[in-house]
């Protein structure tokens, strides 16, 4: 007989790791009130407690204590809009207690095909908009600052001359184009660690490099870099291409096994919520495995979600071309890197990490900076400055960075 | 976005709208015009329809909007001026695609499993077509990507279904089959069926029975394919040089054609998403140029061009902008179509909100055909 959210029992979470399963059992009486269409999704983030971010199991914690104090009406007011979407039996049946991700993943499809996706959208943003008005977030410990790098491996100059560098971010900030490139990657470097001594908080403080990390001179700053991922990387693709050659199962349900990996299995070691943060990111990243400037993008996109830093730094480093057909048809040619193409793919980049900043709290007092790597241009936003403008006036990095931090 | 952004189809609408107005001096809309039938060109038998759709998915950020533009100045400058353009085409079905190219393909909102082989429930247009009309195989193409779309010529509707489909050409599968006869190599790009995953499931099987039956309607043989694919830059330029040789060897009626490139989107790599775009762009001006210089369909060929649906925006949190698909969002589920050919007003704009279904009726009222099961209605304004 299948498991109903009624029906749940401690011992259901007998396979949970110890802190997601102490959680679960805590909290049951309030997880059998809550309709089949949401708490799979709730217990989804619950499973994986044990390796959550601080400001997740913030989050977490406050959501589970918030729902467990409301009265059972108002319980029900808020979930009705999930209780009242339709599913199937063959749903009901899956193990969605202990592969709660694999249930998502058939609930999408089957929302999807059964017209309710609208429905169900509306449902999720009217309950997180809810739980944000019930809980406001907690006062921030310092101004937030995000930091973006690209352009490596194009000439300064070059890169400009034929795409206009920070497009989408020029009405938001000021836009300098005599910015004296001198000792600027140091420079964010030193920023970085002097915010780190400053609050020195473990995850909040990142780092993350889509070539070969430069040195930092305080351990405490979470660090995520591409190259030192390829041995990862290569296993992980390996794994993908065993999978897709047994062709027995379809994306859906292969991506939900390749979510389930952990990082021993990858042969990672070191601290246990990074590392099940970066094989998140091969795992559940579309591109991530084989472009450096996308693994930059969605790396800073997950960590800015999910970690909530203070300080965020993302470097984009050249990703390899991708070769046309004539010439893989014309036989084995040795991979380059596409420079150009990854200045763009790391400008929008840019931009978007600066999107996701502004979905996180105090989004108004946080501050930005992207800058074209040892070139004389680029973009700073922060309360302070005046949006839209444009400065030709010689500074450093140094000099840009004390009129927004 | 602290604050949702509110989008609205209509607002997408009147963006792209402005815009065309701007960039291409088109001074009416459609809503200013009495429709007179322009049916007169229509004499079943003769007329040919060319269905391209501009996939995988475009958003109007990197077409239509002033930022955009750069990237289709074939559309904007050869088409457009020549064409009906209706702004605000909704998809209100699942938004992976190939069930949405198979609704687009049937006039009815699909709901299979976009990653399974399996025929659409509805007929499909090719079905009506060659039905109604008593047409032979021969009458009825389609050109598609990958293996995802290896169904999408025939439903499985009883009263439709077998034997009334349209040929399906495959020219990535094809191609697996003629290098797996010359020895492998490492031709991963090529096996790569579907940008939506990381993972490659879908991998393609070359079918070499296959590959001499169509060679042989094409006149090409397994070098000359072989070859042709080692000048081309791209999957869609394979599928289009395919059309081509259709086009000149059968002169089919109805020819379907399904561009993908533009899905590498799903890799993140905007640099390689905006590269595919503006292949797309320029593939389309060539498949216009192709049927003015064929004397098959010179002066009596419709084209219509639509994309399959959008992408994410950038506002939606829940997605990663234009990488995927997966909101549902406003932006994800409006579009544009346009039409040209004899008959089709040049230079309007039709600002009024239609659904990419209504392509399959509005094929049949051009063709003499009924689309009896689709959930669309005919478009009054390209009749």
């Amino acid at each position: 007989m299948p498991i109903t959210p009624a029906n749940l029992q401690p011992e259901h979470f007998a396979k949970y790791p110890p802190e997601a399963r102490e959680l679960a059992t805590r909290y049951v009486a309030l997880l059998r009130d809550l309709p089949l269409a949401f708490l799979p999704l709730l217990l989804r983030e619950l499973i994986e407690y044990d390796w959550k971010f601080p400001a997740e199991r913030r989050d977490l914690d406050r959501q589970l204590s918030y729902l467990a104090a409301a009265a059972p009406s108002e319980r029900r007011a808020m979930f009705a809009a999930f209780a009242q979407l339709k599913l199937p039996p063959s749903l009901e049946e899956t193990d969605w207690v202990n592969a709660p991700a694999g249930f998502s993943e058939q609930l999408s499809a089957f929302l999807w095909a059964s017209h309710q996706i609208d429905a169900f959208r509306t449902a999720a943003v009217d309950y997180v908009q809810k739980l944000d008005a019930a809980a406001p977030p907690e006062p921030l410990p310092m101004r937030r600052l995000g930091i973006v790098l690209i352009g490596q491996g194009v000439a300064p100059g070059n890169g400009s001359s034929s795409y206009a560098l920070f497009r989408k971010l020029r009405p938001h900030g000021v836009y300098f184009n005599q910015v004296d490139p001198h000792n600027g990657m140091q420079t964010v470097l030193d920023v970085i660690a002097g915010r780190y001594r400053a609050h020195p908080v473990a995850f909040d403080h990142w780092y993350i490099d889509g070539g070969a990390a430069e040195s930092l001179s305080n351990g405490g700053v979470s660090q995520v870099s591409y190259q030192a991922l390829g041995p990862v990387r290569a296993a992980l693709l390996d794994r993908m291409q065993k999978l897709a050659q047994t062709n027995t199962m379809g994306p859906e349900a292969m991506s939900a096994a390749l979510a389930q990996m952990k990082p021993e299995e990858v042969a990672m070691s070191g601290d246990s919520v990074l590392n099940h943060f970066q094989v998140d990111l091969l795992t559940q990243g579309s591109g991530t495995q084989v472009f450096s400037t996308t693994f930059v993008q969605w790396a800073a996109r997950e960590a800015l979600r999910r970690a909530q830093p203070v300080t965020l730094f993302a470097r984009f480093a050249p990703r390899q071309r991708e070769r046309p057909l004539s010439e893989l048809l014309a036989g084995n040619t040795p991979t380059e890197l596409d420079s150009h193409g990854s200045l763009i793919d790391g400008d929008m980049g840019g931009y978007y990490t600066w999107l996701n900043m502004q979905r996180l709290s105090d989004a108004d007092k946080s501050s930005f900076l992207i800058w074209f790597e040892g070139g004389n241009e680029a973009l700073a936003i922060g309360p302070s400055l005046m949006p839209g403008t444009q400065s030709s006036e010689a500074l450093n990095l140094a000099q840009i960075f004390s009129r927004i931090v | 976005m602290t604050k949702r952004e509110k989008i609205s189809s209509e607002s997408v609408s009147s963006s792209r709208r402005d815009f065309l107005r701007s960039a291409t001096g088109i001074g009416l809309g459609a809503t200013l015009f009495s429709f007179a039938p322009a049916s007169v060109f229509a004499l079943p038998g003769t007329r040919k329809v060319v269905v391209v759709t501009f996939g995988g998915g475009a958003r109007d950020e990197e077409t239509f909007m002033p930022g955009g533009q750069g990237n289709i100045p074939h559309l904007l400058s050869e088409l457009i001026p020549r064409a009906t353009f209706f702004s605000q085409v909704i998809n209100r079905g699942i938004l992976g695609h190939y069930v949405a190219t198979a609704s687009l393909a049937t006039g009815a909102y699909e709901t299979f499993n976009n990653f399974a082989s399996v025929p659409p429930d509805h007929p499909t247009v090719f079905e009506y077509f060659r039905k109604d009309l008593r047409r032979p195989a021969t009458d009825a193409w389609v050109v598609a990507p990958s293996n995802g779309f290896g169904r999408i010529g025939e439903s499985g509707n009883r009263l439709y279904g077998a034997g009334l489909g349209a040929g399906v050409i495959l020219p990535k599968r094809l191609l697996t089959a003629a290098l797996s006869s010359g020895g492998t190599r490492d031709y991963d790009h090529l096996l790569r069926d579907s940008y939506e995953s990381p993972l490659y499931s879908q991998t393609l099987a070359g079918d070499a029975q296959e590959l001499h039956r169509v060679g042989e309607i094409l006149k090409l043989s397994v070098d000359d394919f072989t070859k042709l694919a080692r000048s081309s830059a791209s999957p869609d330029e394979l599928s289009v040089y395919v059309a081509h040789r259709l086009m000149q060897r059968l002169a089919p009626s109805l020819l379907w054609i399904t561009l993908h490139d533009m899905d590498i989107a799903h890799s993140g790599a905007y640099s390689l998403y905006l590269d595919g775009i503006q292949r797309s762009d320029r593939l389309c001006a060539d498949i216009w140029k192709m049927i003015q210089s064929e004397p098959e369909y010179a002066g009596k060929t419709t084209m219509f061009i639509l994309p399959d649906f959008g992408r994410d925006s950038d506002s939606e949190a829940g997605g990663n902008g234009f990488q995927h698909h997966r909101t549902g969002d406003v932006r994800s589920r409006t579009t544009w179509m346009m039409a040209l050919g004899p008959g089709i007003r040049e230079n309007v704009i039709v600002e009024r909100p239609v659904e990419s279904v209504d392509l399959v009726p509005t094929l049949g009222s051009l063709l003499g055909f009924s689309a009896r099961l689709s959930s669309g209605k005919p478009l009054t304004e390209i009749l």
